[in-house]
């Protein structure tokens, strides 16, 4: 138990520093927010409507940069991440509180489903190594090379447009209110079919394959031998030997992948036009959006911590040799 | 003697297959007596090891045995071939029949269990009537059987010390109450202190339990004293063949010899220690005739040419592959080319 307090104070340590270095990052970038809307607007503004932008962001006074990074945590304290420049003057964690459900139901899903799937099938192709199954390997290597936002890009010029399945972008019809009605649902379903399934492909063959070369390792340990000595079923060989110790690498690389749910498919989200996380983050960057960078990657930053927890739980619970006497 | 409990016959172990294949255990016949410790000695690469595999069906790929017969002799009923066993009759028949201790003490427990799971596992499956408690009680059993508290039941390996360990293999191969116990250099990772103790051990539990062991070991002082009859294999063939006593006073063969010398005795009379010269045969490249012939202090006109038979000399019940025990082998060189007719 004391291991893992510890653990969490390292976390909440890193967390401190994560959130210092996320303050600081973005006010080293050249330029502000009311410079990239001047740039935006090609000149058509005047001093005096650039100045009120400043008064009105907040940007007009003269603190010093640790005054205002004293401020930033006191607001952080209060859950207050600001006013997001681009939306404007919606506050950033509504601005959050609306893209982060798609990301974690799209993404989230996706992952475990990857997860689950890929894991299963590397234990299977790992445990009938030399046969028909090792010729999954070849086509994972495959797919695990290819550049998702092509694959995204092939995929919606097959499958969707003129005549097309699947709608290409956007994360449900433009016709219907978010709302748990079937229209909604279905509509929302629908649009996730391509980003999903494009996830799907390129992510779980990095499962099966590590999982697989997991599998043939531990296959050669001597308790492997043993077990099938002792006149144990090939299935609980399989499961309750071999498995439960391939496993162990896997979980914490899931527990990674659960951490970068949020932030880690920048690419899908721009590609399909998603409007999840990835994407308001991209939009932020666009537009020097402070306020929403940092509360992105705050979130970012908090969800791959809370994952780094998650996977030493899970090491507690699955490992005994990591869990110490007491 | 008593009645055979195992018996392997003409068995052959390739590496491989076809043209490129190595043979690792070349003809190997040998018997196991109901009750008796049969030690099997020979250097890295002897096959001893693939031989122990071999026969209980658990070499691992490229390892095919490429011929023989493994007959298991139950205590009631027809002797069966291991080896054409399907796969339930050979589930069926591993560890309540044959049960085996591994080299690795260390790596055969599976980390992530505790040990009375693994106890447990091989009960319930071989016993489907038992509950949860009588394998516990079992396992309980078991665990005092070689002297451990029955508070490490719910300890993981990794908790265990190497001695330890390798108690609980033990006790866990006698879980079934098999009839054969094959022990693959079961002492061989541990310091000589705890060797003493589990062999102690060991020879009490086979002395109330009374089954078989085929003793597997580079360490034939140990042989001398454990077993009562001793192989020596050499180049994956067995040369020769004794009772402990006998091969321990009078060895035969050039290379059991060479291995007795490589020890020190702790009683009786000095000897010199002189080891064997040379290295283990490259299995890919066999040397002709006798596969000991280069190393061999003792070679002469036939050993290269040809192989010699493992066979009793004159009226002697031990046997030995060897020219120099086959009366007329140097002269009958010249006018004979097969082994066979060579033996007298």
């Amino acid at each position: 138990m004391s291991y893992l307090l510890r653990r969490i104070g390292f976390y909440l340590f890193t967390a401190w520093a994560a959130i210092t270095i996320n303050f600081f990052i973005p006010r080293a970038i050249p330029g502000d927010p009311v410079q990239s809307m001047v740039n935006r607007a090609q000149g058509q503004i005047d001093s005096n409507a650039i100045h009120s932008l400043y008064v009105l962001f907040g940007m007009d006074t003269d603190q010093s940069i640790f005054s205002q990074y004293f401020e930033y945590l006191g607001q952080l304290l209060r859950g207050d991440l600001g006013l997001s420049f681009t939306f404007f003057p919606t506050p950033v964690s509504e601005v959050l509180g609306d893209s982060l459900p798609w990301t974690i139901a799209l993404v989230g899903l996706t992952t475990i489903v990857s997860f689950v799937l890929g894991t299963g099938l590397g234990v299977l192709v790992g445990w009938r190594r030399g046969g028909w199954a090792d010729l999954v390997l070849p086509v994972t290597t495959f797919l695990s090379s290819i550049p998702y936002f092509w694959l995204g890009l092939i995929a919606i010029t097959l499958f969707a447009g003129d005549g097309g399945a699947f709608p290409s972008s956007g994360g449900y019809d433009p016709g219907v209110t978010p709302s748990f009605t079937w229209d909604f649902i279905s509509s929302a379903v629908l649009h996730s079919v391509l980003p999903a399934v494009t996830i799907l492909i390129t992510s779980m063959s990095g499962w099966i394959m590590s999982m697989r070369n997991m599998m043939v390792t531990v296959s050669q340990e001597d308790y492997i031998t043993v077990a099938h000595a002792k006149g144990l079923s090939e299935r609980r060989v399989m499961v309750s030997y071999a498995a439960r110790n391939a496993l162990l690498p896997n979980v914490s690389g899931f527990a990674m992948s659960l951490g970068l749910i949020v932030g880690g498919t920048l690419l899908m989200e721009i590609v399909f036009s998603y409007p999840g996380v990835g994407y308001e983050l991209f939009q932020a960057l666009g537009a020097k959006d402070y306020p929403l960078m940092q509360g992105i990657f705050l979130v970012i930053t908090l969800s791959v911590l809370v994952a780094n927890l998650l996977a030493d739980v899970a090491y507690l619970a699955l490992d005994p040799r990591t869990r110490r006497e007491g | 003697m008593s009645e055979p409990v195992l018996e392997i016959k003409n068995l052959s172990v390739d590496y491989g297959m076809g043209p490129d294949a190595v043979q690792a255990v070349r003809d190997v016949s040998l018997t196991l007596h109901r009750g008796e410790v049969l030690g099997l000695a020979g250097e890295s690469g002897s096959g001893k090891s693939t031989l122990a595999y071999g026969m209980t069906r658990l070499l691992p790929p490229p390892g095919v045995v490429s011929g023989g017969e493994v007959v298991y002799h139950p205590q009631d009923g027809a002797p069966v071939d291991i080896l054409g066993l399907n796969r339930p009759q050979l589930r069926k028949l591993r560890w309540s029949e044959i049960s085996i201790v591994f080299q690795g003490a260390m790596n055969s427990l599976n980390p992530v269990h505790k040990v009375v799971t693994q106890l447990c596992d091989v009960i319930k499956a071989h016993d489907k009537r038992s509950t949860p408690a009588s394998r516990r009680a079992r396992a309980a059993e078991l665990m005092k059987l070689v002297g451990i508290n029955t508070d490490r039941l719910d300890s993981y390996p990794h908790q265990l010390s190497g001695g330890m360990r390798q108690r609980v293999m033990i006790a866990m191969a006698l879980a079934l109450e098999p009839s054969v116990v094959i022990m693959d250099e079961p002492t061989t990772a541990l310091d000589v202190v705890m060797q003493r103790q589990i062999l102690t051990q060991l020879a009490e539990l086979r002395e109330r339990l009374g089954f078989a062991v085929l003793f597997i070991t580079h360490d034939l002082s140990l042989l001398v004293e454990l077993s009562d009859r001793i192989a020596i294999m050499y180049g994956g063939r067995i040369v020769e063949e004794a009772n402990a006593r006998q091969l321990y006073r009078e060895p035969l063969h050039p290379y059991s010899l060479g291995l007795l010398k490589s020890f020190p005795a702790l009683r009786g009379e000095r000897r010199e220690l002189t080891g064997i010269p040379g290295s283990p045969p490259d299995l890919r490249a066999m040397p002709s005739g006798c596969a000991f012939h280069p190393r061999c202090p003792r070679a002469f006109e036939p050993c290269a040419d040809r192989d010699p038979v493992l066979a009793a000399p004159e009226d002697k019940t031990r046997s030995v592959a060897c020219w120099l025990h086959v009366p007329g082998a140097g002269r009958t060189a010249e006018n004979s080319t097969s082994s066979t007719t060579a033996r007298s």
